[in-house]
């Protein structure tokens, strides 16, 4: 009875003392461990423009904080989506609620990126989706803990979509992955398209990491549109573009790269990709800040990095400023932090989040330079024009998100 | 004049273009069928000895200087030497238990090569020039059909026929039949089985690897593309038959035609519509359309 007794006291003291210590623990790092999660694509089509070089990004930024906020360890959890929505789905559950992340870091795929946004909305965790392209994640989709970081298919389409208008392209067929990204970004662009006074003669959807176009340009090419647009990125666009050159498109039609990163130009080559253009957030060899960085990126991965990479280490670089700043990696208040701060790193100068959850900062069109044009490896690209923060964007008056009005 | 809403010439193109994928499918397959149909083994490796076969190619081109044609005599033989290897020291202690682990053993090499490869080269892929002799275009009426892609087609052919004869109308292929069907009682009459089983096996290999080097030109030589491939191959030899080397050939260019037609009415299903003939083929004949019931 006696025993019982004590037994009981000490449960009641315990649980007491426990509930003290949380609350209180509330206000500072929760677990005593800052954890950066980054799940993206690491062994399949988009795994160079992202994958494990956007893991050691985000170890660079770690590097650059010291290791250590106020004592406290940062740690990075890595997991590989394969471009399934419900393998990111569940991994993400997994890491919020055993694992302790504080920041999960969105790598490639749309269809991924919405699924960890409801998830981290669900938890109420900070969600930063550097890798994917779907504007829904700030309009139909938007969520007070997701931001959109390095690019979208709106602006994709805005920079590409009417630089080549202008320049003669005015009938567009698209060639689109078969899925949410694809679709997202033939929608976008195709609105571009036609409100420049060009027009949509025709499109075809591919299936994700298929090996074969040839079937798919063929339908292009008997469109008879003077510009073939490329909704698909990656593996995919490399081969796309490949086929095209081969089934000799290229000489009736232009193609449009709506979606390409430096990676892809360095697989196909400078002869088969001069004169594209394309829309792009970074460029490695931008300015000397930005080459300096670079350089020091490629020591360890012997590749330049790519914009997506780039845009990891800027991510993690800014949460773990507002973590050091507010004292603490509780979500709503470090969000509160990141919003009224200024973004000043190599990835973005006088960049901001809005309250749609985008990140605005400059865009880049760029043209892919000529062989004889490029001075060494990966200098590929020259800046043709420069869209100033939030021109490149959605506009309050175009924005579908329900929470901005 | 129009065939179900689009132009006969666009149809005609879509024909001849499904028939180019499906000899290079029945090229792929014919390896597959040679080491299953003979050798009884499940070679989830196949996949992974074609995306070797044309690293070979890419490598021998980047730092040899040795060119396509080289290459096409170069890649079956490290490949096929690789895959000997493999029989030798892995596979041979496999044959008197269940194939699941023949099955097992050949995914986990096809993981390693991939994740090696990978590692290295990156998944953005490399580009492999097409030969000069091949380069351009002819103009059919219908189409301008690549010539590099007319000679796949030329190519996959000889070589799927001359596969098919050598081990249905030749002495050696008779021995190879009767050595697999009844080890014993041919290894009796003085014919050195075990050594005829690895050839088989290397030879399997060096196929798998000729096709590698056939597609180098055609996609980037990336570690993905014989996983992306290689469970196509797997329908077309289930459906073919898993034992008959004619049905695997037939079914690689009946499923290449079928998958360029639904390319142009049902884009979307172009991924799919190998297993859906796979699934209805197999409620209907499980043995495969040539395969005989054992």
């Amino acid at each position: 009875m006696k025993l019982k007794k004590v037994a009981s006291i000490c449960t009641a003291v315990a649980t007491i003392s426990a509930a003290v210590f949380t609350a209180s623990a509330q206000a500072q790092i929760s677990g005593d461990v800052i954890r950066i999660g980054l799940i993206t694509d690491m062994s399949g089509l988009y795994a160079d423009i992202d994958g494990p070089a956007g893991a050691e990004a985000i170890k660079m930024a770690i590097a650059d904080m010291g290791g250590a906020i106020a004592g406290k360890k940062i740690e990075i959890l890595v997991a590989d989506h394969q471009n399934k929505a419900d393998v990111a789905a569940a991994k993400a559950r997994e890491w919020f609620d055993t694992q302790g992340v504080d920041l999960l870091i969105g790598g490639t795929s749309s269809g991924t990126n919405l699924a960890m946004s409801k998830v981290a909305l669900e938890k109420k965790k900070v969600f930063i989706s550097v890798g994917s392209a779907t504007a829904a994640l700030t309009n139909e989709q938007c969520s007070p803990y997701t931001v959109h970081w390095a690019y979208d298919t709106v602006a994709l389409a805005k920079g590409t979509g009417n630089a080549v208008v202008k320049a003669g392209g005015k009938s567009w067929y698209f060639l689109a992955a078969d899925y949410a990204f694809g679709a997202q970004l033939q929608n976008d662009t195709s609105n571009v398209v036609k409100a420049a006074g060009g027009t949509i003669v025709g499109s075809v959807k591919h299936p994700l990491a298929a090996s074969d176009f040839s079937s798919f340009l063929l339908q292009a090419q008997s469109s008879k549109a003077q510009i073939l647009g490329l909704a698909n990125a990656g593996g995919d666009t490399i081969n796309s573009i490949k086929a095209a050159n081969e089934f000799g498109i290229t000489k009736t039609m232009k193609l449009a790269g709506l979606l390409m990163f430096i990676n892809d130009i360095h697989s196909l080559g400078l002869k088969a990709t001069q004169g594209m253009y394309l829309t792009d957030s970074w460029y490695w060899n931008r300015d000397a800040e930005t080459r300096a960085w670079s350089r020091k990126f490629f020591e360890k991965i012997k590749r330049m990095p790519s914009s997506v990479q780039a845009g990891d280490y800027s991510a993690a670089l800014q949460y773990l400023y507002a973590v050091k700043a507010t004292g603490t990696d509780d979500a709503d208040k470090v969000l509160a932090q990141m919003r009224k701060t200024k973004i000043n790193d190599i990835f973005a100068k006088g960049g901001f989040i809005r309250e749609d959850g985008r990140m605005v900062h400059d865009m880049y069109l760029m043209q892919v330079k000529t062989p004889a044009e490029s001075v060494e490896p990966w200098d590929y690209y020259k800046v043709v024009e420069t869209f100033k923060g939030e021109t490149a964007w959605t506009t309050k008056a175009e924005s579908k998100c329900p929470t901005w009005k | 004049m129009e065939i179900f809403g689009i132009p006969i010439q666009a149809f005609l193109g879509q024909l001849l273009l499904g028939l180019v994928n499906g000899s290079f499918y029945a090229m792929l397959s014919l390896g597959l069928a040679v080491i299953f149909g003979l050798l009884g083994i499940v070679n989830f490796a196949h996949g992974a000895l074609y995306m070797m076969g044309a690293y070979v190619a890419f490598i021998a081109l980047d730092i040899f200087g040795i060119n396509y044609w080289g290459a096409l005599l170069l890649a079956p033989l490290v490949v096929g030497a690789i895959g000997v290897v493999i029989e030798r020291t892995l596979l041979k202690h496999l044959y008197k238990i269940d194939p699941i682990y023949g099955l097992l053993l050949t995914f986990g090499l096809a993981l390693i090569a991939e994740g090696v490869f990978r590692d290295q080269f990156g998944v953005s892929g490399q580009s492999y020039p097409v030969p000069e002799l091949l380069q351009g275009a002819t103009n059919l009426g219908f189409m301008v059909l690549p010539n590099y892609r007319a000679w796949v087609v030329l190519a996959s052919l000889v070589v799927c026929l001359g596969t098919w004869f050598i081990i249905e109308r030749t002495r050696l292929g008779a021995y190879l039949r009767a050595g697999t069907e009844n080890p014993a009682l041919v290894q009796a009459f003085g014919i050195n089985v075990p050594v005829m089983v690895m050839l088989t096996y290397g030879a399997g290999a060096g196929l798998a690897a000729l096709a590698g080097v056939l597609a180098a030109p055609i996609i980037q030589i990336t570690p993905l593309m014989g996983s992306n491939l290689i469970i196509i191959v797997f329908a077309v030899v289930v459906i073919g038959g898993m034992g008959s080397i004619l049905g695997s050939i037939l079914t690689g260019l009946a499923l290449g035609l079928i998958e360029g037609l639904t390319k142009v009415f049902y884009p979307e299903a172009s991924s799919i519509v190998v297993f859906v003939i796979m699934a209805i083929v197999l409620m209907i004949r499980p043995a495969g359309l040539f395969g005989k019931e054992k």
